[in-house]
């Protein structure tokens, strides 16, 4: 079967946006990159935000579980 | 030396029906189990014409079923990635397939949020068009009701149970500084709302014992509950219930990485004569959730006083000599391992110097920003239903609606890998046996348990195969085995003989 020949033996994390070192100026910049991120999203998040906040928090009821 | 530390995730999702009036969440929850298998019966009919990759295994478990008027709607599967799919407490719960490293068993878990999703998609099909099904990998309803996401660890038996849960309990009540999911406000009734605008974790507010059976009222920091699914005068099988359910890839890691760590150690005597325990667990629990300066001071028996992350760095410590003495090989994958005890030094580095750094890393700092930047934005109160709608949606697994899927948090596996964890099993573990089986001779399988199979091949009786050992059954035991046989009962044959 071809899909099982595609198939790798391990599952590797994707190892080069794995971060070791976050000091000085590469931190800081980082922090840049990731602020202005989080205002792209705030930008656009009422678009997706459910319609009325009050009402979708008050329905979300579950049973307790484990 | 530790035994091979074979970990799974067992997540119970929130649900919820939207358009309905007065829905039945079992009812929903057996919807989405049965619009999953109605949606792989038709696949199945394309691409594979002769199999039946997966079966309905129903009643494999008896201590699961729920009282007699409500066990008609309940579905119970196994799927061809060896996962159990199922309707629990009124909620569709995916356990994962037993896996090797930590790695895959977060592979496992993209797996069955994928596998929600398609069922989401399946049930909209079979819907009213007013209505939904949705599914959210939370932990609470913000209203006292919690719902939890278990992790699973194989253990050796001959380590004291006494012994685990003294030093594996500050572990447990410290983790959540980098396991946390995060949660606007708090459920418990005595704390000013005020007090707790946003906390650590989702589940902190829930746990009142040090150890315990239950898991559902009362919960316990450590679970005894004692279902090896092996042979258990070889092992134990660590049920751990207090942790979130995380969106972020890297945090699952981390979790389910560190933690097995962590019991390696225990198995291997690493962390005896360390002063790790606290004076009042539960109370210093709530303390590390509520303290989002991570900074505050929780006493130890030894009337020494240690913040969280000063505690992680004791565990950190021990693993950076276990590490350098000892071979990880019982995590699954040195190299993995290793990588693993960087990155936990990399996280509480930044826990104590930059914690924001982390928002593409961990749920609880993700989520954080995202309320506190809106309610900058917006000129909210903590108490703005926005805020709470926020933390509910962030664990929306719908892309479009997700709020955790905005954000461009680091990825572990593609969209590609998870697609094909979602039908076939860890290579490393029994799991491949109970996946193939069922991918191969699903239709003469009567039931899937996690440790038997059991076939009818249209005579009586029914043929049952132990499966007590999990690191058997792997696929260099039995790829040649399964390929040389045409039927299941060619199968039964050959292992008899």
């Amino acid at each position: 079967m071809a899909e099982r020949e595609m198939i790798k033996k391990t599952p590797q994390p994707r190892t080069e946006e794995t971060v070791t070192e976050e000091s000085g100026a590469q931190g800081s910049e980082k922090n840049e990159k990731l602020k202005a991120e989080l205002d792209d999203i705030l930008d656009e998040i009422d678009e997706v935000l459910e319609d009325n906040a009050e009402e979708f928090v008050r329905n979300y009821v579950q049973k307790g579980g484990q | 030396m530790a035994v091979k530390k074979i970990c799974g995730i067992e997540t119970e999702y929130g649900i919820s029906t939207v358009g309905a009036v007065d829905p039945n969440p079992i009812t929903s929850s057996s919807m989405l189990v049965n619009s999953y298998l109605a949606l792989l019966a038709k696949k199945v009919g394309w691409d594979f014409v002769d199999e039946s990759p997966m079966v309905d295994a129903r009643g494999f478990r008896r201590e699961f079923q729920l009282p007699p008027e409500v066990e008609t709607h309940l579905v119970n599967t196994v799927l061809t990635n060896g996962a159990r799919y199922y309707v629990d407490h009124a909620h569709p719960e995916y356990s994962s397939p037993e896996c090797y490293t930590p790695m895959e068993a977060v592979l496992y878990d993209l797996a069955g949020e994928e596998v929600l999703r398609r069922s989401m998609a399946g049930a909209k099909k079979v819907l009213p068009a007013s209505q939904s099904i949705v599914v959210y990998k939370n932990n609470s309803d913000r209203k006292g009701n919690s719902y939890g996401c278990h992790e699973n660890y194989l253990m050796d038996r001959a380590v004291p149970f006494s012994k685990i849960v003294e030093q594996i309990t500050p572990f447990f009540v410290t983790r959540q500084i980098f396991t946390g999911a995060g949660k606007v406000g708090t459920e418990m009734n005595y704390v000013a709302k005020e007090e707790v605008p946003f906390q650590l974790s989702q589940r902190a507010d829930f746990f009142e014992e040090e150890v315990g059976l239950e898991t559902t009222l009362k919960r316990p920091i450590v679970n005894t509950r004692d279902e090896p699914h092996a042979d258990a005068s070889k092992y134990r099988r660590l049920h751990v219930i207090i942790g979130d359910a995380n969106m972020s890839q890297f945090a699952t890691w981390i979790k389910v990485g560190t933690t097995a760590l962590v019991l390696a150690m225990i198995e291997d005597g690493y962390l005896d004569g360390i002063d790790l325990k606290l004076s009042n667990p539960v109370a210093a629990l709530r303390k590390v959730s509520y303290d989002l300066t991570l900074s505050k001071s929780l006493p130890l028996e030894s009337r020494q006083s240690i913040t969280a992350i000063e505690l992680q760095y004791r565990y950190l410590e021990a693993a950076n000599k276990y590490a350098a003495r000892e071979s990880l090989d019982s995590l699954g994958d040195e190299e993995e391992a290793r990588e693993l005890i960087k990155q936990w030094e990399v996280v509480l580095g930044l826990l104590e110097s930059t914690p924001d750094l982390l928002s593409d890393r961990l749920d609880w700092v993700a989520k954080k920003r995202l309320v506190d930047g809106y309610a900058d934005r917006h000129g909210l109160d903590f108490d703005d239903p926005k805020l709470a709608a926020i933390d509910l949606q962030y664990h929306d697994i719908r892309f479009e609606k997700s709020l955790f899927y905005k954000l461009k948090a680091q990825e572990l596996f593609d969209t590609d890998q998870v697609n094909r964890a979602v039908y076939e099993p860890p290579e490393r573990t029994r799991a491949y046996f109970r996946g193939k089986c069922l991918e191969k001779f699903g239709a003469n399988v009567a039931a899937a348990n996690w440790d038997s199979m059991i076939f009818d091949l249209g005579e009586d009786p029914l043929r049952r195969i132990p499966m007590m050992d999990p690191l058997k059954g792997t696929k260099a035991h039995v790829d040649k085995l399964l390929d040389s046989c045409d039927s299941a009962s060619d199968l039964i044959a050959k292992l008899g003989s």
